[in-house]
């Protein structure tokens, strides 16, 4: 290869760039990167994606958004409201949706993006979750992830209160309930956050501030931080042939996976433009202005704050009186415990398993979910209880839409919400021991071929096969959970160090519980015959009619 | 002479003697008393012979539970001072005659024997029994006469926390609900505020003038008719929709892009 066959202009160019800064070696060191496919591994992106498409289209709304709360009387395109007296930030963003051209479309992206970035980081989350990919080395990452969601709540909280519009209100005056809740700082907070009595005229200017530049320029750095470090650390994989804790094995990043990103972006921008076209969301100019004295019915909040609205709907009116000092614990509880579950469990869950099953080891293949029962469950456990409160969030429209009791469903769900993680829990633990019991006998039986057989003593059989080479090197990519070792006590029955006391036997029990190999792969015996009408006394597994 | 003088000693005379007597002072009470309040609100929901109308309707439709003479039962209401207005929105949006008692009367196909002609024949026996709000008149209830913005700050103000924002309808407590608007007429409309059906309450006209009434119908009406300028309207009772848009449509459409993208593999050697 010879220099003569790249054009002088682009030789040139390049090896100016590659003198001054180095970016030859950097570049050929990163574009082979090996990215592992799978779809799963694609949902982080929705999020990222939504997160472009959040800032391109945020930005075009905030040249015509008037993120103040001054009077004025409404004098623009849409008539049921003309003459009403409304804030600024209200009146400019019935002017975005009427009177700026491709306004609505944008403040429709803008709100489409929203909602998908939010959700595009949960089945990430999950994702992440329920195959154990925040094992060593990424529980930092991890924990990035758990503040990237926990701050794009808060955008969101602020992004739909900044219209100004009755339902956005209600938002808001919940908000200031939540904040004037809290034990003894509540009302300096309150007063710190709207400047004042509330409303106050500061809150829509403050929370714009928030939404436009601290929040999301946060977000933008941790999200940085958060591709940087998947980045160096590589990607997990699932497991396969070939597939090991100290290889990759996938397309690399140029040009395989660079064009597999670039075609999900633009899907995602797709998805997000169709919806933005096709499907109405936030209509303002329905919801009239905020005054603090009308509320209507059916004031949800966006989908993720949905849990908390729930919660609040759930919690029974309780109050404490003492010395003067009123604790409303039906807002106090409702607003802080669920909220505190989820998030605080899912930033302590790595650093709990590691706790439990004494792992310190690198982890770089993913776990199937069936593979580690007791985490599946807590997973789907903390789904349940999510997805509860989340449903109830929404009772009335569901009371109204399906014409069952109002109340009953606020009874139904106050048992619902301790009875469903349970069950939950049960029935997926079962399910994950079930299908650990469905690899080991595709490993021991094989798969039905179709064949029937017939043997010469009259007995018809089943031919089974051994399964495909990359089905059976995925399920051979199970590994035990690992238990902490050295647990009983020794000869003069004293345990060991950081087993004694009721927190050690409470590890030592956990991990007894939580690790091990519930269901071997191997632990049936092989045969390669499956009787398909059995004729035997001695086969009591099928039944003869 | 003879003959008369003869019967009068009839044992049946003495009753002949009364019916005459009683007849003669009803017949003339009735020529001579001024026309009185009766007649006046016969006249003021109907003619005098829809009363004698109505109240066969009543007795054949109603009196089961509203009680022969609509002065209510267990299982039903005294309907007396109710109102013409009452009998006209109960009756036109099909509520009553109630199909089974239930937390509240829904909205229905009409009777088969409901129309204009009897539901005015109705109005005007309830009417007769005690007054109360009548029907209003099309002037009154004219959307294209009433102020859409000003009716919408009383829509907001009095209406939308049980009828949401649209008046797309919600729930109320045990099984209550305040009904959608989509379906209700103009006078519909304005009847129920001023007889405040079922768990609705009263908005007589000194809380909210004929006029302002006329300008929540003109934005009730005028809103539930407007298009959605941002696309599908997704029932427009706000996020729940939206959420449930966002997951099924929007995440699911990604899933299987990311599945489709990802399924082209190159192949192993």
């Amino acid at each position: 290869m010879s220099a003569g066959s790249v054009p002088k202009p682009i030789a040139s160019t390049s090896s100016f760039i590659d003198d001054r800064i180095g970016a030859g070696n950097f570049l050929k060191r990163n574009l082979r990167k090996v990215f592992p496919d799978h779809w799963s591994f694609l949902l982080g992106e929705i999020a990222l994606y939504s997160f472009i498409v959040l800032l391109l289209t945020g930005t075009f709304l905030t040249f015509f958004f008037k993120p103040t709360m001054g009077h004025v009387i409404y004098d623009g395109s849409y008539e049921p409201l003309k003459g009403v007296m409304m804030s600024e930030a209200y009146a400019s963003a019935l002017h975005i949706s009427f009177d700026v051209r491709g306004g609505l479309l944008m403040r429709q992206m803008h709100h489409w993006a929203a909602l998908l970035f939010v959700a595009g980081m949960m089945v990430h989350a999950l994702r992440v979750f329920f195959t154990g990919a925040y094992r060593k080395p990424r529980e930092l990452n991890w924990l990035i992830g758990v503040g990237l969601l926990t701050l794009a709540l808060l955008e969101g909280l602020t992004g739909y209160s900044l219209p100004d519009d009755l339902l956005s209100g209600a938002g808001l005056r919940i908000t200031e309930g939540v904040a004037i809740s809290l034990p003894l700082v509540g009302t300096w907070i309150t007063f710190f956050l709207f400047g004042g009595e509330y409303p106050g005229e500061d809150v829509v200017s403050r929370f714009y501030s928030l939404h436009i530049l601290l929040i999301p320029g946060i977000l933008l750095a941790l999200i940085t931080a958060h591709m940087i470090l998947m980045w160096v650390q590589k990607h997990t994989q699932m497991p396969g042939k070939g597939r090991t804790n100290n290889n990759v094995v996938g397309a690399p990043f140029y040009p395989a996976f660079m064009a597999k990103a670039g075609a999900y972006f633009m899907f995602t921008f797709g998805a997000i433009a169709l919806l933005g076209t096709f499907a109405q969301i936030n209509p303002i100019w329905l919801f009239g202005p905020y005054t603090p004295a009308d509320i209507s019915a059916g004031s949800q909040p966006d989908f993720y704050m949905g849990f908390l609205e729930g919660s609040l709907r759930l919690m029974p009116a309780w109050e404490i009186n003492v010395l003067g000092f009123t604790l409303p614990l039906s807002v106090l509880i409702p607003a802080l415990v669920p909220m505190g579950i989820v998030m605080t469990g899912l930033a302590l869950y790595p650093f709990i398993e590691q706790w439990v099953t004494g792992d310190r080891s690198e982890h770089h293949i993913a776990e199937r979910p069936r593979n580690n029962p007791h985490r599946t469950s807590i997973g789907i456990s903390a789904v349940t209880f999510y997805g509860i409160l989340w449903l109830l969030g929404a009772n009335d429209e569901i009371a109204a839409f399906f014409h069952v009791s109002l109340n009953w469903t606020t009874y139904v769900g106050r048992v619902l919400i301790f009875v469903g993680p349970a069950v939950a829990y049960f029935v997926t633990y079962r399910m994950c021991l079930g299908l650990q019991r469905s690899d080991a006998a595709v490993i021991g039986h094989g798969v039905e071929s179709g064949v029937i057989k017939r043997l010469p003593s009259g007995e018809y059989i089943e031919v089974h096969v051994p399964p495909n080479e990359a089905i059976e090197a995925h399920m051979r990519g199970k590994t035990a959970i690992p238990v902490i070792t050295g647990t009983s006590a020794d000869g003069d029955g004293i345990p060991p160090k950081g087993m004694r006391g009721p927190l050690g036997k409470l590890r030592a029990k956990l991990s007894k519980a939580y690790g091990g190999e519930k269901i071997p792969l191997d632990g049936e015996h092989p045969h390669e015959e499956h009787a398909a009408v059995g004729s035997g006394e001695d086969d009591k597994s099928l039944t003869r009619h | 002479m003879n003959r008369i003088t003869a019967r009068r000693r009839h044992p049946l005379a003495r009753y002949a003697v009364l019916l005459l007597a009683l007849g003669l002072v009803g017949g003339f009470y009735t020529l001579v008393a001024p026309p009185g309040e009766r007649a006046d609100a016969a006249i003021a929901a109907g003619r005098a012979d829809d009363v004698a109308q109505g109240k066969k309707l009543f007795e054949q439709s109603c009196a089961s539970c509203h009680g022969l003479n609509a002065e209510g039962t267990a299982q039903g209401p005294s309907l007396v001072g109710v109102g013409a207005a009452a009998v006209d929105f109960q009756v036109s949006s099909g509520r009553m005659p109630l199909a089974n008692p239930g937390a509240q009367a829904p909205r229905k196909p009409t009777a088969p024997w409901v129309n204009d002609e009897t539901i005015k024949q109705l109005s005007a026996y309830i009417q007769s029994l005690g007054g109360g709000p009548t029907v209003p008149t099309q002037e009154q209830v004219d959307p294209a006469k009433g102020d859409k913005a000003k009716g919408g700050e009383l829509f907001r103000a009095n209406c939308i926390q049980c009828h949401n924002f649209v008046g797309a309808g919600g729930a109320l407590t045990q099984g209550k609900y305040a009904p959608p608007l989509h379906e209700a007429t103009p006078t519909q409309i304005y009847e129920a505020m001023i007889t405040g059906p079922q768990a609705m309450p009263v908005f007589n006209d000194s809380i909210i003038t004929p006029e302002q009434k006329r300008d929540m119908i003109a934005y009730i009406v005028g809103v539930r008719e407007e298009p959605n300028p941002g696309g599908a309207g997704l029932g427009r009772i706000g996020p729940v929709t939206e959420g449930l848009v966002a997951w099924i449509a929007g995440i699911s459409l990604l899933v299987l892009a990311a599945i489709w993208i990802t399924a082209k593999k190159r192949q192993a050697h």
